[in-house]
Parts: structure tokens; C-alpha cells; sequence
């Protein structure tokens, strides 16, 4: 009987609308215990979804997360919501694919409801070099299973009859490339999601727990210091997003990371009117309304090194300019918030999730843009990484050393540090 | 001097030796300063590894590059503070060698 209330189904919320208790816990408050074999730091999405990979797909049970404030507080509650696997360079194409269709199999897997809304997504092209490499992008995605549908101008009209297409336009739209599973999915959802599927496998969850250091022996890491007394680790990972540098600090540890500030935005809600996810060509700025009605969009980042989760203002005004030069209809809609997430950045634009010169650390981190769309991949890759000790097969092109080595990999050609550029 | 911003939620402004305290948009980031160029003709890859790759992206004290393209064009080496973005001083970057 408990087992079966503790399972969402139709029936459990028509029993439970008749009998009008209260919803019981989804996941427990646990206490640090003294030591466990894998101790994550960070509940953020990533390192949730780590916890269950660890548990679901490895049989290691006696794992904790430990988060510095609530789970869910950091990015996974501050990014755009979008998922896709339009991907051109090897690796990364297969590793995003991975990730999607995780994310096509999410709900049912946890038991909760992650409402993915495939709604499709479509890059556009302000000229014919620019459809071009969105051809061969396609071309790419399709060799490897995955869907796309190169858009011409008509096309792009038909599904966004909206768009600026006057002869006034300052970027003319040429065409675009369509990915029709790519979509959105509501983003808290997915820490909640994580968080009960990994804590019914026995997976502790210990919130207001702040990392102050590592244990040390030699070479190893057996434990972590925090403000809630020492915890022993037979495997430690870090998953804390634009705190990567920070933490990596405390165990001596300096990583190709810099942390930068990128803002988003919703406007008031307004009725169905933006029916895809759609990405500009001619800058980065992506836009898409969610189930409330608002315009959630995004841009850049600030540019410069940052940890204040304030965004500045002229950012908010050149986002504006894209959204407008986009969508002229919307220029009179009022911004209900916008806010900032600090996210790491790499050389190369590529994430890390791999070992460390440190036996029996593991990192996760540098997500750059990508973080969101890469959770349930990137939880499944670590979690691998942690159990096997070693790269998982689709996350080699990862690794932390990879720039000594000369194998960066960077899918837009021009590294990410946009100041650099 | 810097008067302001600074905190959070103002416009972050930088005070340039030459025109004075302006808005960071009249400026490009440069990134860390406080890192040394090994000599030419270093050898040792974990040097320039070192150099181009590793920071210390600290969250507090930071030195770093910045160019008032929009003014005087010379390249500043600024003191910010990256959890407040409260600014300190500024002073040319040549005065300490070359970027």
C-alpha cells in the first residue's frame, strides 16, 4: 500500500483527490551519514541525475549528493528549458543524440512528469553560405540517425509566418534547418524527477551542506570537509556548474575554466504564439514561449569573468535588439523577469566529465551553453566514469586533458570565450 | 578615482588613466593579467599550457585586461572584484611589460 501511494499514477491522484490528504514527501531530508562509496558534490541536475545513473544503472547504492543550499537552486532552475542534438562535430553529435533520447524516455523512466514538449527546432540561415552549413550540419545529424529537414524561405514562412520578412529586414531570412524531436522540457521538474528516483533507490539527498575541503591521502581523495563534519568517500565527483573553479581550488586543482555570467528572460504571458523553439542566425539568441504563456528567450553572455548572478543592463538591451529584429510583433511586450546564471566557461567550448590528476575525483564541468539539454547524458557519462573508473565512450573527447594534448573540440571553430574572438 | 559602481546592480564603470571613469561597454574585455608569458622559445609545453589554458577564475580579487576602444584605445589592467564587481584601480597595462 505504501509502495503503491508512493508511485504517481492516474489512480494514485484519483485517490488521492478523494481522500484530500496532503502529498507525502518526494524524497527524504537525509543527514550526512560518516562515509559512502561515491559522495557528488552538487544537486543540480546534473549531479541528481549522476546519483540515479550511479544506482539505476551500476548497483552503487551507497551514494550521497551534497548541496550547498536547496536542490535545484543553481542552473537547472536558471537555464532556457531547450533540448536538442543538432550537433556537427563527431562526438558531440552522438553524445547530444544520447541525451535526447534519454530525455524521450525521462518521464516514464522516473516516474514524473518532466513534460518534454517536442515542438521542434529551427536554426535559421541569413544567407546562402550560412544554409549551406546547415546543410552539411543536417547532412551530419542524418548519417547518424538523427532527425532533420533543411527549410527553405517558403518553408521557414509556412512554419513561422511572423518572422521579419520585409524588404526592410536587416537579416534576410534564406532558409533553416528543422530538428522536429528537439523541444523543450519543464526544468525544475527534472531535479525533482532525479531526486525521487535516486532516493527510492536509496540515495541520500543532504541540502545546506557546503563543501570546505578535501581529504587528502597522497595522490587519493578519500573524503570531503563540510560545515556539517567530515564525510569519507570511496569516489568523489564535483558537479557544480560556475562553481567548478572554486571547488576543483580546494583540492589544489586548477582547471581551463572561467566562470561568466549569461542572462535570460521571460516577458508577460501572452496566448500561443510562438509554437517552436527558434534559434537567429545572425546572432546568438534563442526564443520560445512556455506553457504560461511567456516569451522565454536568451542571448550571449556578459563577457567578462563574473560570480554576482546580476546581470548588466546593456546585455538586456542588445538581447532585446535580436528579439525585435526577429519578431518585430513583440517589441511592445514588458519583460516580467530576466536573471542570470554563472556558468563555466572553456577554450574550447566543450564540457569536461572525466578523471583528474587525482585519484578517484572526478569532474564534471565547463558546460558552457549546453548544460541543460546535456543533463540526463551527462548524469549517465559521469556516472559511468565514477563506477568503471574511466571515460565513457561517448564522452572521450571530454577529458580534462585534452588541451595539452592539442585535442580541443570546439563546434563552432572559434573558441568561447567570446572576448577572445 | 573610481567612484562607483559599485555593487551589483549599476552599470559597471571603469576608470581609465587617460579619459577618466567611463561605462565598461566602451571597453573589451581581456581577460586574466596576472599571469606571466613564458619567454620565447620555452620548450616546456606544461608552461604554455599553463599560460593559455589554466586560470585561477578566482571569485573575489581579480587582475584583468580590459581595452578602452571606444576612448583612448590603450590597454588598462583593472582590480574587480568578480562576486560584487566592486572596481578598484586601474593603471596601463605597458607600465608592467606587455600583455
Amino acid at each position: 500500500m505504501i509502495a503503491m501511494s508512493s508511485r504517481y499514477s492516474a489512480l494514485a491522484l484519483a485517490r488521492h483527490a478523494l481522500t484530500g490528504k496532503p502529498w507525502a514527501r518526494a524524497w527524504r531530508s537525509a543527514d550526512p551519514k560518516p562515509a559512502y562509496d561515491v559522495v557528488i558534490i552538487g544537486g543540480g541536475g546534473h549531479g541528481l541525475a549522476a546519483a540515479y545513473y550511479l544506482a539505476a544503472n551500476h548497483g552503487i547504492q551507497r551514494v550521497a549528493v551534497i548541496e550547498r543550499a536547496y536542490i535545484g537552486s543553481g542552473n537547472v532552475g536558471r537555464n532556457t528549458t531547450l533540448v536538442r542534438s543538432n550537433y556537427l562535430l563527431d562526438g558531440n553529435t552522438q553524445f547530444f543524440e544520447h541525451s535526447l533520447k534519454l530525455w524521450e524516455g525521462l518521464s516514464h523512466e522516473l516516474n514524473f512528469n518532466v513534460m518534454l514538449s517536442q515542438r521542434g527546432q529551427i536554426v535559421l540561415a541569413h544567407g546562402p553560405s550560412q544554409l549551406e552549413v546547415l546543410a552539411r550540419k543536417g547532412n551530419i545529424m542524418r548519417l547518424n540517425g538523427i532527425d532533420a529537414e533543411l527549410l527553405d524561405r517558403a518553408d521557414v514562412m509556412r512554419l513561422l509566418p511572423y518572422l521579419d520578412y520585409s524588404q526592410a529586414s536587416r537579416f534576410p531570412i534564406h532558409g533553416g534547418l528543422l530538428q522536429r524531436r528537439a523541444g523543450t522540457v519543464r526544468h525544475d521538474a527534472v531535479a525533482w524527477g532525479y531526486a525521487r528516483a535516486a532516493d527510492r533507490l536509496g540515495v541520500d539527498i543532504v541540502e545546506n551542506c557546503e563543501v570546505t575541503g578535501f581529504v587528502r591521502d597522497g595522490d587519493r581523495i578519500i573524503g570531503i570537509e563540510t560545515n556539517r563534519g567530515r564525510i569519507a568517500a570511496g569516489r568523489t565527483a564535483i558537479s557544480v556548474a560556475g562553481h567548478s573553479s572554486a571547488v576543483a581550488a580546494m583540492a589544489g586543482l586548477k582547471v581551463p575554466i572561467e566562470s561568466h555570467l549569461l542572462q535570460a528572460f521571460v516577458t508577460e504571458p501572452i496566448k500561443p504564439f510562438v509554437d517552436h523553439v527558434i534559434s537567429f542566425g545572425a546572432e546568438l539568441f534563442y526564443i520560445s514561449q512556455s506553457d504560461k504563456g511567456g516569451l522565454v528567450f536568451g542571448g550571449h553572455i556578459d563577457g567578462f569573468n563574473s560570480y554576482t548572478q546580476r546581470g548588466q543592463f546593456p546585455k538586456v538591451q542588445s538581447v532585446a535588439e535580436c528579439a525585435v529584429a526577429l519578431i518585430p510583433a513583440i517589441s511592445r511586450l514588458r519583460l516580467l523577469r530576466h536573471w542570470a546564471g554563472i556558468q563555466d566557461m572553456t577554450p574550447d567550448g566543450s564540457p569536461f566529465i572525466g578523471r583528474t590528476p587525482l585519484r578517484n575525483l572526478y569532474l564534471n564541468g565547463g558546460w558552457c551553453y549546453q548544460g541543460f539539454k546535456a543533463t540526463p547524458a551527462a548524469g549517465c557519462c559521469l556516472a559511468f566514469t565514477i563506477a568503471h573508473d574511466a571515460e565513457h565512450p561517448l564522452a572521450r573527447h571530454l577529458s580534462l586533458d585534452r588541451f595539452e594534448r592539442g585535442n580541443g573540440h570546439d563546434e563552432y571553430g572559434n573558441g568561447n570565450w567570446t572576448y577572445r574572438q | 578615482m573610481a567612484t562607483g559602481p559599485t555593487g551589483n546592480d549599476g552599470m559597471l564603470r571603469i576608470p581609465c588613466p587617460h579619459c577618466g571613469e567611463r561605462d565598461y561597454t566602451e571597453f573589451r574585455y581581456g581577460g586574466d593579467a596576472s599571469k606571466i608569458r613564458p619567454p620565447h622559445g620555452t620548450a616546456d609545453a606544461r608552461a604554455w599550457q599553463e599560460y593559455v589554458f589554466l586560470f585561477d577564475n578566482p571569485k573575489g580579487a581579480h587582475l584583468e585586461y580590459w581595452q578602452h576602444v571606444l576612448g583612448c584605445r590603450q590597454w588598462l589592467v583593472l582590480e574587480r572584484d568578480t562576486a560584487t564587481n566592486a572596481v578598484g584601480k586601474a593603471h596601463l597595462a605597458r607600465s608592467q611589460g606587455s600583455p
